[in-house]
């Protein structure tokens, strides 16, 4: 699903963010990624849903050679690629509804599959009865699921989640922990990056190390490791 | 591309422009401005071609003979003007012709005081009507015309009568106002399609989240690119429209006030219906392309999809 071969990453200003990393993940894991902050767990993350392009070292996801993608091709790519965010990136004028249904509408699918789609999205994530709601008018959790239900209304093939926790309360928290797994349980790949420590410990999964722009630990059924 | 997803871009389009309300404004703004003074030569220029056109219809040559000049003199000066190459066209104007004329271009309160001067009374010359091939060289014509009175001991020609100067000064007058209009217009056009870059580059600030969410579920370049074009027809179009609407109501209404006092001097204006479609398409298609420009301009520049 995603092959990782000598990965490296160096950005424009000169500082390198990964420095051969080599990992795959299969069809169905789900994986942690942890690590300190700054080592780069995020980059990581970004040269999967193709935000960022490996200066080095070859990568595939769902069997596209990332590295060498044409510039056109990356939209086709990105469909099958759900991203989760700390922050959600709603769009504050959409209702849920919307929001979700607008992952849809910018691949042009016929509107009654984007009808369809969406609602069962939201049933998905618990929130069918809110989906006239503004994100205003949503808690952070709900904001979050609706962001969820966003990532995987396109039935994307891995989900790419950076710290999806890391604004919400612990019970929270385990709602979307709980709404992942069973996400990863009817067959999309999840790979989520987090400082939680509780999750990590508790809900045991494979465990992905990163330090200083290398991979220190890859475990199955992993510990967080860290102090904080 | 889906119809569907074709009303979608139009619609974001139209609502782009409302979120942007003031910043659409001030393009349009820009485009009514630019536009407008754009207009106002072009209607300029067309009122002085017609009136150029007017006078080099009236810039015939006319010949006046003396008093009793015999038919035969008539037919020999006729052949001598004829044969100047620069001579289009002879007509012998009879002094009934003549009076006739004279009767048509005045009004009936007028035509009294000529009553009693008929017929063998008339007190008109013969003459000739003398057209030119290029109305530029009327001066010289006249002259060789004139000339006919130094070889001619009779000295027949009592008068050549021309425009003197107003055509030349016309041509200049012409082709200073397309020259001027020309600069001014352009540099307008280029201030209308920056500021409808900067527009478009608002929305494209303002919608920076929404853009990189459609980047991120898969929307391809063209599928984000569409509303800002939409956007940018949309501001020409409206723009360009209220402009071509502006200066028709305002040239229609000049022309009546101005009818009265002008017609006196014999000067005619272009009518709206002559100018108006010309003016409105011209104006039109110009906006939009200025409108499109401004999009392709800011997408490339601030879009990097």
């Amino acid at each position: 699903m995603i092959e990782m071969h000598d990965i490296w990453k160096t950005y424009p200003d000169g500082t390198t963010a990964l420095q051969g990393v080599s990992v795959v993940i299969d069809r169905n894991e789900f994986v942690y990624i942890v690590g300190p902050s700054g080592a780069g767990k995020s980059t990581f993350m970004k040269l999967i849903y193709r935000e960022e392009v490996p200066t080095k070292g070859q990568l595939s996801v769902n069997g596209f050679n990332i590295g060498k993608l044409k510039q056109r091709k990356i939209p086709y790519v990105r469909r099958n690629i759900g991203v989760v965010f700390q922050d959600y990136r709603l769009l504050p004028k959409l209702s849920a509804y919307e929001n979700v249904a607008f992952a849809m509408e910018v691949i042009e699918a016929p509107k009654r599959t984007i009808k369809r789609r969406t609602m069962e999205a939201l049933e998905l994530v618990g929130l069918k009865h809110k989906a006239g709601s503004l994100p205003a008018q949503l808690s952070g959790g709900e904001q979050q699921r609706v962001a969820i239900a966003r990532a995987i209304v396109n039935n994307p093939a891995v989900i790419v989640a950076d710290e999806p926790t890391g604004n919400l309360d612990p019970e929270t928290s385990w709602g979307i922990m709980k709404l992942l797994e069973e996400i990863n349980f009817r067959g999309t790949t999840i790979v989520m990056a987090t400082h939680n420590k509780e999750i990590v410990n508790t809900l045991r999964k494979r465990v992905i190390a990163i330090e200083r722009g290398t991979i220190v630990r890859d475990e199955m059924r992993g510990e967080y490791g860290y102090e904080i | 591309m889906r119809f569907s997803t074709l009303v979608r871009h139009i619609r974001e389009g139209v609502k782009n422009v409302f979120r942007n309300g003031w910043m659409s404004f001030a393009s349009m703004g820009s485009i009514v401005v630019s536009l407008f003074i754009l207009g106002v030569f072009m209607l300029l220029a067309l009122n002085v071609n017609k009136l150029a056109d007017q006078v080099e219809s009236q810039v015939q040559i006319s010949v006046y003979l003396q008093l009793d000049t015999k038919q035969d003199k008539i037919d020999e000066i006729n052949r001598i003007i004829g044969r100047i190459p620069e001579v289009k066209k002879v007509t012998f104007v009879s002094k009934e012709e003549g009076m006739r004329r004279l009767m048509e271009s005045m009004d009936d309160s007028a035509k009294k005081a000529l009553d009693g001067y008929e017929n063998e009374n008339n007190p008109l010359p013969d003459g000739f009507d003398v057209e030119v091939f290029e109305p530029q060289k009327v001066a010289y014509v006249a002259k060789q015309i004139e000339a006919i009175n130094t070889t001619d001991a009779d000295k027949p020609i009592l008068g050549v009568k021309y425009g003197k100067g107003t055509v030349e000064k016309l041509f200049r007058i012409t082709n200073a106002v397309r020259n001027i209009g020309l600069i001014i217009v352009a540099g307008l056009a280029v201030m209308a399609m920056f500021l409808i870059s900067t527009t478009i580059k608002m929305t494209i600030i303002a919608r920076r989240r929404e853009i990189g969410i459609m980047k991120l579920v898969g929307a391809t370049n063209s599928f984000i690119r569409w509303p800002f074009f939409v956007e940018g027809v949309l501001i020409g179009l409206v723009g360009s429209g209220l402009t071509s609407a502006l200066l028709l109501y305002g040239y229609s209404r000049l022309i009546q006030s101005a009818q009265f006092d002008l017609g006196l001097m014999m000067i005619k204006f272009a009518t709206v219906g002559e100018v108006g479609w010309f003016v409105t398409g011209t104006l039109l298609i110009l906006g939009t392309l200025l409108g499109i420009w401004g999009s392709v301009v800011s997408v490339r520049k601030y879009l990097k999809v």
